[in-house]
């Protein structure tokens, strides 16, 4: 059982129904704790800001939960569900996330065209990590990515693949049972599809 | 590196696809699903449909089709065409879309460009802007003139100014292209969908003023649309001209060039594609 973890960030159904074309069977979207409790999995999608992400999770009072349950069970964040494991974020002021991890979001510089928007290249870092989440997807495939900010983790062990753009930034963390990335893969076509078997199977 | 995206676009009206679909080869020639996936396995970097559909009350069918559409194909889809307000556009996104394209009603409420980056994210809001160039002496032009506007048009390098188009190219505005899509990535737009009407149709290539002028005025993405030909005029727009993904929509649906072959001779030239 797949929990899609819905706080009001985006679509959900893309995700749903990719992990469904992935294998998953009794994948469901809730907001509610008792259904995220039940879940085997979770999966954290979402896009847009992090300031409003988590507003919204304070008002299903998930904040505290999720802190304790992403820890327990494989969990997968994507784009807004990476960052937000995070302690905080520059945007806005500046606004704390769920600080499962250390480190921080950041804005992509001007040098750059913001957002980073297409498709860019994974460098896979943690080659014994790649067993689980990364399993089957060689180096430097193409994924989808949409996003403005990213997130720079103080432990660097916990990288899993960086991307290029103008310089290095943190596309995949891996730690214990945590997954997350930055990009979209239930918009990555086919190795997407096939990242998201890789959790299924976990 | 992140690569240059090839994008086909699909009219749809009434729920159904409405330009050249009997050469993709599909079971069911009107159907935006079968469409998609044709696209999808073409190689597509993403999907744009344009809604055409006239009649308001059929306007909730592009729902239905873009719920369809994101069921079966697992790639980024853009939907525009007729988006009047945020519940429009969370509609559109709550059904599958990843990204809305607005253009008229971002020219006649640029507010909306505001409200709907700082509800939805930057990242899901794309302005289509759809620019002509003006032409001295034409009637609009002197009579801005008279008003006292033009002299505060942007001209791009090449010393041309284009003006803004809205109600799919109907209606002329009080408005310079470059300085309007500065204004919407100063309003929170995430990209621009830039589609030259004096080249649009012609196949004589991308207009490359129009698209230089642009990119070099915005710190956002850039889809450059209207004139494509041939697989050069993909090459030069994408180096030359600064745009970060080319749009067709006939081209590729007569199948005058496959996407694949594209990809190919791109990559052949050095750019970085998929």
């Amino acid at each position: 059982m797949i929990a899609i973890i819905d706080y009001g960030m985006g679509n959900l159904r893309s995700v749903e129904k990719a992990l469904e074309v992935s294998g998953a069977k009794d994948v469901f979207v809730t907001s509610k704790l008792k259904d995220i409790k039940k879940a085997d999995k979770i999966v954290m999608p979402g896009v847009g800001a992090m300031k409003e992400a988590m507003q919204a999770l304070r008002k299903l009072r998930l904040i505290e939960p999720l802190k304790v349950i992403i820890t327990q069970k494989p969990y997968l964040g994507i784009c807004l569900g990476l960052q937000l494991l995070f302690e905080k974020s520059e945007e806005g002021r500046s606004t704390k996330g769920l600080g499962i991890f250390k480190g921080r979001v950041v804005k992509f510089p001007d040098k750059v065209k913001v957002p980073h928007m297409g498709w860019n290249e994974l460098r896979v870092k943690g080659e014994g990590l790649r067993g689980k989440l990364l399993k089957n997807i060689p180096d430097n495939s193409y994924f989808y990515f949409c996003h403005s900010y990213y997130v720079e983790p103080e432990d660097k062990s916990i990288i899993l693949a960086q991307t290029g753009y103008g310089f290095d930034f943190t596309s995949a963390i891996c730690k214990d049972n945590i997954f997350a990335v930055q990009f979209h893969p239930e918009k990555s076509q086919r190795l997407g599809l096939k990242l998201l078997e890789n959790f299924v199977k976990i | 590196m992140l690569a240059k995206r090839i994008i086909p676009c699909l009219d749809v009206k009434d729920g159904r696809v409405v330009k050249g679909t009997r050469f993709l080869n599909l079971r069911d020639a009107g159907d935006p699903v079968e469409a998609a996936k044709a696209y999808e396995k073409q190689q597509a970097d993403e999907l744009v449909f344009l809604d055409i559909t006239a009649s308001s009350e059929k306007r909730r069918i592009i729902l239905d089709v873009v719920r369809k559409t994101a069921e079966k194909v697992f790639m980024p889809l853009t939907v525009g065409g007729g988006i009047k307000d945020l519940s429009d556009i969370r509609a559109l996104l709550n059904a599958g879309a990843d990204k809305v394209s607005i253009n008229t009603q971002a020219v006649k409420r640029p507010r909306l460009i505001r409200e709907a980056s700082d509800k939805f994210g930057s990242q899901c809001i794309v302005v289509a802007i759809d620019a002509k160039l003006r032409v001295k002496g034409s009637p609009f032009a002197i009579q801005q003139q008279n008003n006292g506007m033009a002299s505060g048009d942007r001209k791009g390098l090449s010393g041309k100014a284009w003006q803004v188009f809205v109600n799919g190219g109907r209606t002329p505005v009080n408005l310079d292209a470059v300085k309007w899509a500065k204004r919407c990535e100063q309003l929170g737009a995430g990209e621009i969908l830039l589609t030259s009407m004096d080249f649009d149709g012609t196949k004589d290539g991308y207009d490359m003023d129009l698209t230089m002028a642009v990119t070099s005025a915005v710190n956002i993405p850039v889809i450059a649309s209207g004139g494509a030909g041939k697989k050069e005029d993909f090459y030069t727009v994408l180096t030359k001209a600064g745009a970060d993904a080319a749009l067709a929509a006939s081209l590729f649906h007569y199948r005058e060039l496959k996407i694949a072959d594209v990809k190919k001779y791109l990559k052949n030239r050095g750019v970085p594609v998929r």
